[in-house]
């Protein structure tokens, strides 16, 4: 108990200290750079709260993808943050004591760190969940069988809303609009350094398989669709930055990519619609195998979850495609 | 199994050892290439040694295969960024650090 709180004190402190760093500081490269820091150890405390779902997500979104989309916007701007005088500042620091005070306050009504009887360790609806779920669903994670089956209406929510972020940013960014024109030469292209092509493109095939597997190992272990669709989304921008945006381009161009954003919202709901056709209610599994119910939850939550890792893949992709496109032609 | 359980601590504490210079090294030496070479080490020999000692724990096969493809995967990735972040920097045109010259 004592290593545990040790590891927990240690790690909040040092994500106090880089919440800190990264206020003072101005090179917004560093700071990036000190946000992925950030991402990681919250990625870290979250193992140690043991929901190792949110810290793959953490991991995945907060230190890889979006590190990089940051590193994209800062190529577009200065890299190095304006000065706001003092006096505007002021307003903006009452907001932070005031939320920080207020949350500091309600944290007075939360239980006791580690207690056993808090609402969530006693009350029956965790036993339901964590029993009766390996008998209605039979699958071992039932983070996944929570999120993909019995709040699957919400996890359409959030699909929905991904769906709608990534065109959102597609019609900013202009892609939407105007075709690829001819560039002169890449910037993004580290052409000249064969070391990382080389490693890149022996580590690439390993980086698709490992994304195919947390797609399809969520049913047994951390993972799903979102944290798949992250690593292939990861896999793609890597290719892109060694290889150069024109081939990335190639391997999969940008209709694709905006099909494929479509894709996922409309394999899900087709699902929902498919259960109604079937006799069921909307995104009711069971419809899927009559005789046997957690056989058709197992294909409904393989179907969402391949919906929900398309279309984060192809919103994460095309929006680094946007702003690599971006950068070439401001040039 | 008590030389299993040694061997393990040794190279546990010699990994430890590794990250601990690394850091060190991070803070203490003088340029940007030093630096570099000091950040290397935490990842390839410090990772590798701790990646080893736990491989040595004897926690059943299914653990050991993931432990011996994350150690796969850290001797191509950590030597690679080694020498990538040196290179960018040699392009960049970041003079190597002499004797005698003040600390960068």
């Amino acid at each position: 108990m004592t290593t545990f709180v040790l590891i927990n004190v240690t790690l909040l402190a040092i994500l106090i200290a880089t919440a800190l760093t990264i206020s003072g500081m101005r090179t917004l490269y560093a700071a990036t750079m000190l946000t992925a820091l950030f991402s990681l150890v919250t990625a870290c405390l979250f193992v140690l709260l043991d929901a190792v779902d949110v810290a793959f997500t953490e991991a995945a979104v907060g230190v890889g993808i979006s590190t990089v989309l940051l590193l994209g916007v800062l190529s577009l701007t200065r890299s190095r943050e304006a000065v706001t005088p003092r006096l505007r500042r002021l307003p903006g620091a009452v907001v932070v004591l005031f939320t920080g005070g207020t949350l500091i306050y309600a944290s007075q009504d939360l239980p006791e760190f580690g207690s056993p009887t808090t609402p969530v360790q006693t009350h029956p609806l965790t036993d339901v969940y964590l029993r009766q779920s390996q008998e209605d669903i039979g699958i071992p994670n039932t983070v996944t069988s929570v999120l993909a089956s019995y709040r699957g209406l919400d996890t359409l929510g959030e699909l929905v809303v991904v769906f709608t972020a990534g065109v959102a940013v597609l019609a900013l960014l202009g892609p939407l609009m105007q075709p690829a024109e001819a560039r002169e030469r890449e910037v993004l292209d580290l052409v000249d350094y064969r070391v990382l092509r080389v490693v890149t493109g022996m580590l690439m095939p390993f980086i698709l398989l490992f994304a195919l597997y947390v797609l399809f190992h969520g049913d047994f272990g951390p993972g799903g669709g979102f944290q798949a669709g992250v690593i292939f989304a990861s896999g793609f921008v890597l290719y892109g930055l060694v290889f150069g945006l024109d081939r990335a381009q190639q391997v999969l161009p940008r209709r694709v990519l905006w099909v494929l954003i479509a894709v996922g919202p409309v394999l899900y709901a087709g699902v929902g619609v498919a259960n109604m056709l079937l006799g069921g209610a909307f995104l009711d599994y069971d419809t899927f195998a009559p005789d046997d119910a957690a056989a058709g939850q197992h294909i409904g939550i393989l179907l969402v979850e391949s919906a929900i890792g398309v279309t984060v893949a192809a919103v994460m992709t095309s929006i680094f495609f946007g702003f690599a496109n971006r950068v070439e032609s401001s040039r | 199994m008590i030389v299993l359980e040694i061997a393990s601590g040794v190279l546990l504490a010699a990994g430890a050892l590794f990250v601990i210079s690394g850091g060190v090294g991070l803070l203490r030496f003088p340029d940007f290439y030093t630096r570099t070479h000091a950040a290397g080490l935490t990842d390839s020999a410090g990772a590798g040694l701790i990646l080893l000692g736990l491989l040595l724990q004897g926690a059943g096969w299914e653990t050991a295969v993931r432990l011996l493809i994350i150690m796969l995967f850290l001797a191509l990735t950590s030597p690679t960024s080694t020498h990538i972040l040196a290179h960018a920097a040699r392009r960049d045109g970041v003079p190597v650090w002499r004797e005698g010259d003040p600390r960068r």
